[in-house]
């Protein structure tokens, strides 16, 4: 194939993908950092594929593998969506959310990665794709670590699917960075909350940067259940949120500062649910 | 083939399809006015809008925008026409390197909502950084631009001292200013180095001959193909750091080989023959000043020790009531400009010709002259337009390594850091360990300061000497200090080289002696502004260095901050997290005790021009309209009359550099003689007396003087050899006298002085902080220029805030911006600066310095704040939220029995 590809079609996408070693270039906003003045090898650019770009509802919603964090930011979602969109809002500048994908920022697979946390919670799919055939993962399973996912050779992200039962409730997301713009998070956390009749029905709670790959907090999710909304921020105790979680050390904050920041983003997050 | 839109006009160009747009834009179409600083997405520099979108030209591939439009700050839609006015007007503009990005930011923003709030715009704008303005100027001139439609900015004064005239060169930043990067001669080689991963190692270059025979290599130089000397240091007796070093390497980053490339090709480095073998490194003064020399000179690796000695400090602190003792940790610091050091050389005739950015193109001259062998007169530095300096663009980066290129192949070159290159291989800020006592008396006056700090700096000298001399003069605080002992090491590490940051190391003791003067006040039971108030030097009082002073400011700042501060805090009593900081900050403007002259030239053409040749570099600050307006007032013409020449070593004569807040003070009384001499000579001619008028129309200077007029056809006048009729220059050295082995002497001529008030809230839960607030009070003498004043005020603001509360430059982990933090927009909260003027004698019009004044109370401001308001005493910098927890919380075992402990001695 030559250097460079921007298919028009899912199906030349995928043709293309199959002819072996070429990387997938979506916003660029993690593939240029570190390159020379062009990109090295083959390059197959999936922004031309209309399949690719844009959120659809109907049986839950499917957001296009290409879509952008501003197209996500400024849709007109249901309210269980409103992390991913506060999320969108805070990854870069609107340069990067112009130019930067959510299926992008899921197969950079970084332990920090914003859009990660929001996604657990709304209990998503993603959706990959091969000239062989179709096949879809929970997230959980897609990211397999730092900088590792479920993607085969020849295999791309097309799709994050949101089902019906995640698009019920509210959501909130907290961002915490030592400065106010263009900070990768020392720790982020998204939840959802289903409130009936004034009582937690369905809670999920997701944390990321503080353990190797964004994580879910069941026993956080279990103890809000069933709580009345005066009484769920209560229910949220440190234990239950360290027990899930396995922060390093870095440049931006210690391991005990992120697991003691962690209950703390929990308690707002949920607050901000519930609110 | 790509063909789009480019600023409307159809453009077809030949590129690798994944080329960054940003290398099509600038290499092969011509429009450098894209400006690219990280080449990473961190910094917005290179933002072009594609469809009116904006995006990171460094991260489009080129190929993407085919059939599609492209706008560059080279085009113009009504959106940049507004905000190019409204930037001029607001001084949003300083260096300019940042602005094209902001302006294409704020036309996507405008054309999405032509009404921005604030906040808005602070949202919009979010992925661009600015080093220079502390952004809150950029977010006025937004909201501004957006309201516009009805009311345009207000008309442009163009009267003398004292008014806020618009940047004399600001046409060209809100255009896209031509900075080091943007002009190179055809057929420039690119030059690339090779620099040592390691901080210590020895290494062996192998077979260059092979290397040399690569296609596209065009020339190969090691530490062996230097002419002269190769050992440089910003002051001359200190000469140790070379230009490209033999083995071994001293610090991460060093260049140790010169790659030259013919143009159009990859300049590919990977298969350079170099082995290295890591040799452990010295990376604490701790174990430094015990462990092997890094300069066989240099025992104990001290580079310099500066101290001050007056009265008996330690019998003071015996029998003072009030004794408090502590000590402060600080980290290197990165300048971050977003202009990485660039420039391109060529040969005229038998002249090496340099262009690049730079603050000091004399001390570029000299040691490329000494380095390259070659006598001064066949150097010539141009300065280009400069993206920032704060100090690091005073050492030479790439001068010597692009003259020795084009001197030893006779071809044109250029060379362009990476951010991470600029990032690695120019100076820090020096980090500080500093400990020591305070004392004062029952009424809360101050009886002896003990004092001293351990400076990093680094595997070479550059400003050591200066920082190390620096601190024990102003380790006081503009306090009145009866014994003070002061002592100030450099000492070398295989860290990188800690050199020239705002503030000569004066940031660091004030964060010191800030800090514990809130707990001495709290000692004493008095108010901590009271208690600054008690203690502020007055006119008539002797400094540290036994230097009686003149013109002291300090009181006027404190007691104008008087009421922001009852009215503050009142407004934190009883809420939870607010505190309410403040310091001060004095600061001596120019070399210390050493001779530091300017030179001005202006002259009157026949044609009827009046030419200022001005050589102080404008790296944002201002001085090319600061200067103007000083001569203009003393010649007694509008500065609209002025033409600007320079700098250019060739063409103005030396006015030093732009260093040490020097260039409004001294540069500003060359510039007034300079005029005042001209304007006798005028008067004379016309037989005119001292109070007569000039008024320039055409080639007719007509000079009336109570009733009568004369009139002088400068085009019958013959030029004399500069090509003027008439012509004037003037050299101005600040008179200081030399310190005695205790310190004591006038180091400096003119002192600023300043106080900031910080509000703030902490998170205490997350140990975040938010700030409401700063109040800046800054005594400047005169303000020549209003704009640029509070220009430098907030930019140095944001700066400190920085250095507070997010940068740590880190060797190795944090050489990028995303994992190096600068404060963003958001970080720096809305700042009321009240301009005190307190005229100084020595001062051009009375004018102090300002530009590094502005940062030093900043972050010791913060820190008390923080202390204010939940009681966590900082000992360490930045005051990350992990740090400021540890602080209140103690999560940490060994944090807090180190902080517990202290570590005085």
């Amino acid at each position: 194939m030559p250097d460079y590809a921007r298919p028009q079609t899912l199906t030349d996408a995928l043709r293309l993908m199959g002819r072996g070693r070429v990387s997938v270039l979506a916003g660029g906003t993690d593939l240029y950092p570190g390159a020379g003045a062009a990109l090295a090898g083959a390059v197959v650019d999936l922004t031309g594929v209309p399949e690719l770009c844009g959120l659809q509802t109907g049986h839950g919603l499917r957001i296009g593998a290409a879509t952008s964090w501003t197209a996500i930011a400024e849709a007109d979602l249901p309210p269980a969506l409103r992390a991913l969109q506060q999320a969108a809002w805070q990854i870069g500048g609107r340069q990067i959310q112009n130019a930067g994908t959510i299926g992008g920022n899921l197969c950079n697979a970084s332990p920090a990665a914003d859009g990660v946390p929001p996604l657990m919670a709304l209990g998503a799919k993603v959706e990959l794709a091969s000239a062989q055939g179709t096949r879809r993962l929970a997230l959980e399973a897609f990211l397999q670590g730092p900088r590792r996912t479920a993607l085969s050779p020849g295999e791309v992200v097309t799709a994050i699917l949101i089902p019906e039962s995640g698009l019920q409730g509210r959501s909130a997301f907290v961002k915490l960075g030592a400065r106010s713009h263009l900070v990768i998070s020392i720790a982020m956390v998204a939840a959802r909350v289903v409130v009936q009749a004034g009582r937690v029905v369905d809670a999920t709670v997701a944390v990321g940067a503080c353990s190797p790959v964004a994580v879910r907090l069941p026993a956080v999710e279990a103890a809000l259940r069933g709580a009345t909304v005066a009484e769920a921020l209560d229910r949220v105790q440190a234990a239950d949120v360290t027990v899930a979680l396995a922060p390093i050390d870095d440049v931006r904050a210690t391991a005990a500062y992120r697991l003691a920041a962690a209950t703390e983003l929990v308690r707002r997050a949920v607050a901000g649910a519930l609110a | 083939m790509i063909r789009f839109s480019l600023n409307g006009a159809q453009v077809e160009v030949e590129a690798p399809p994944t080329e960054r747009l940003s290398d099509t834009l600038r290499e092969r179409l011509g429009k450098v006015g894209t400006k690219v600083g990280c080449d990473a997405g961190d910094c917005g520099a290179c933002t072009v809008l594609l469809d009116g979108a904006a995006v990171c030209a460094c991260l489009t591939p080129a190929a993407r925008v085919t059939g599609r439009a492209v706008t560059t700050v080279e085009g113009e839609t009504p959106e940049l026409t507004r905000l190019r006015a409204s930037f001029l007007a607001h001084g949003a503009a300083q260096c300019g390197i940042c602005t094209p990005g902001m302006l294409l930011t704020a036309a996507d923003l405008l054309t999405r909502n032509d009404r921005p709030s604030e906040a808005e715009v602070e949202q919009a704008l979010g992925g661009v950084l600015c080093r220079c303005t502390g952004y809150r100027s950029i977010i006025a001139a937004v909201v501004a631009a957006g309201a516009a439609v009805e009311a345009q900015p207000p008309e442009a004064p163009a009267g003398g001292i004292g008014t806020s005239v618009r940047r004399l060169d600001g046409a060209a930043k809100v255009a896209g200013d031509s900075f080091g990067a943007d002009e190179w001669p055809d057929g420039a080689l690119i030059v690339k180095a090779i620099r040592s991963p390691h901080p210590h190692a020895e290494f062996a270059i192998g077979d260059l001959a092979t290397f040399r025979a690569r296609p596209g290599v065009a020339a190969v130089f090691t530490a062996s193909d230097i002419p002269g000397r190769n050992a440089f240091s910003v002051i001359p007796p200190y000469a140790d750091q070379p230009a490209i070093a033999a083995s071994p390497a001293r610090f991460r980053g060093e260049c140790v080989a010169l790659v030259a490339f013919d143009p159009g090709v990859d300049p590919d480095l990977s298969a350079f023959p170099i082995s290295w073998v890591p040799l452990a490194p010295l990376d604490r003064t701790e174990a430094a000043e015990v462990g092997p020399p890094i300069h066989l000179s240099r025992p104990g690796n001290l580079l310099v020790e500066g101290r001050v000695q007056k009265g008996d400090a330690a019998a003071a602190l015996t029998a003072s009531a009030h004794v408090v003792e502590g000590r402060m940790t600080t980290a290197f610091v990165e300048h971050a400009y977003i202009e990485p050091e660039a420039g391109a050389a060529w040969m005229d005739d038998d002249t090496l010709v340099i262009r690049a950015c730079t603050q000091a193109p004399g001390m570029d001259r000299e040691d490329t002259a000494a380095i390259l062998g070659l006598p001064l007169e066949r150097v010539r530095i141009i300065p280009s337009a400069t993206g920032g300096g704060f100090g690091s663009k005073l050492d030479i980066s790439l001068q010597p390594l692009i003259g020795l290129v084009t001197l030893k192949t006779g071809r044109p070159c250029r060379m362009v850091y990476s951010r991470q290159e600029s990032m690695t291989s120019t100076t820090k800020r020096h980090p500080a360990e500093m400990w020591g006592r305070i004392g004062c008396d029952a009424e809360g006056r101050i009886t002896g300061v003990e004092f001293e700090g351990r400076f990093n700096t680094g595997a070479y000298s550059s400003w050591g000497p200066t920082v190390a001399n620096r601190v024990p003069v102003h380790v006081s605080g503009p306090y009145l200090t009866p014994a003070i002992t002061a002592k100030a090491r450099a000492i070398h590490t295989h860290g990188p080289v800690s050199g020239a940051f705002r503030g000569f190391g004066v940031p660091q003791g004030a964060l010191w002696q800030e800090t514990l003067f809130d707990r001495l006040a709290d000692a004493a039971g008095i108010d901590r502004l009271e208690f600054r108030l008690r203690n502020a030097l007055r006119d008539g009082d002797a400094s540290a260095t036994g230097q009686v002073l003149r013109a002291v400011g300090i009181h006027d700042c404190l007691i104008a901050l008087k009421p922001h501060w009852a009215r503050a805090l009142a407004e934190a009593a009883g809420r939870k997290g607010r505190g309410v900081g403040v310091a001060s900050c004095w600061y001596g403007c120019g070399n210390t005790a050493l001779p530091n002259p300017s030179t001005i030239r202006i002259g009157l053409s026949p044609d009827g021009l009046v030419v200022l040749h001005q050589g102080a570099t404008d790296i944002g600050q201002g001085s090319n309209t600061v200067i103007a307006q000083i001569a203009a007032e003393a010649l007694g013409v509008p500065v609209t009359a002025f033409r600007l020449v320079g700098p250019d070593t060739a063409l103005t004569p030396d006015a030093g550099k732009t260093s040490a807040s020097r260039q409004t003070y001294v540069t500003g009384r060359a510039a007034k003689a300079a005029a005042e001499g001209l304007r006798t000579e005028i008067l004379r001619r016309a037989n005119a007396g001292e109070g007569a008028t000039l008024a320039l129309d055409a080639t007719t200077l007509t000079v009336r003087d109570r009733g009568t007029t004369a009139r002088i056809d400068l085009a019958t006048l013959l030029p004399n050899a500069l090509g003027y009729v008439l012509s004037a220059e003037a050299t101005y050295d600040p008179p200081t006298s030399p310190l005695d082995k205790n310190g004591q002497g006038a180091p400096y001529a003119v002192y600023g002085y300043g106080a900031q008030m910080v509000e703030l809230e902490v998170d205490p839960a997350l140990g975040t902080i938010r700030l409401l607030k700063i109040t800046a009070a800054h005594d400047v003498g005169r303000a020549i220029n209003p704009m640029l004043v509070r220009g430098q005020i907030e930019g140095g603001i944001a700066q400190g805030i920085g250095m507070a509360l997010m940068e740590e430059y880190l060797p190795a982990r944090t050489e990028n911006l995303h994992d190096y933090l600068i404060p963003t927009f958001g970080d720096a909260p809305p700042i009321e600066s009240l301009l005190i003027e307190v005229p100084d004698p020595e001062g051009p019009f009375g004018a102090k310095g300002l530009g590094e004044h502005v940062l030093i109370p900043t972050a010791p401001a913060i820190l008390n704040a923080i202390r204010h308001a939940i009681g966590a005493e900082i000992t360490r910098v930045p005051a990350l939220p992990h740090r400021v927890l540890e602080a209140t919380q103690d999560l940490s075992p060994g944090a807090a029995s180190d902080a517990g402990k202290g570590r005085f001695r």
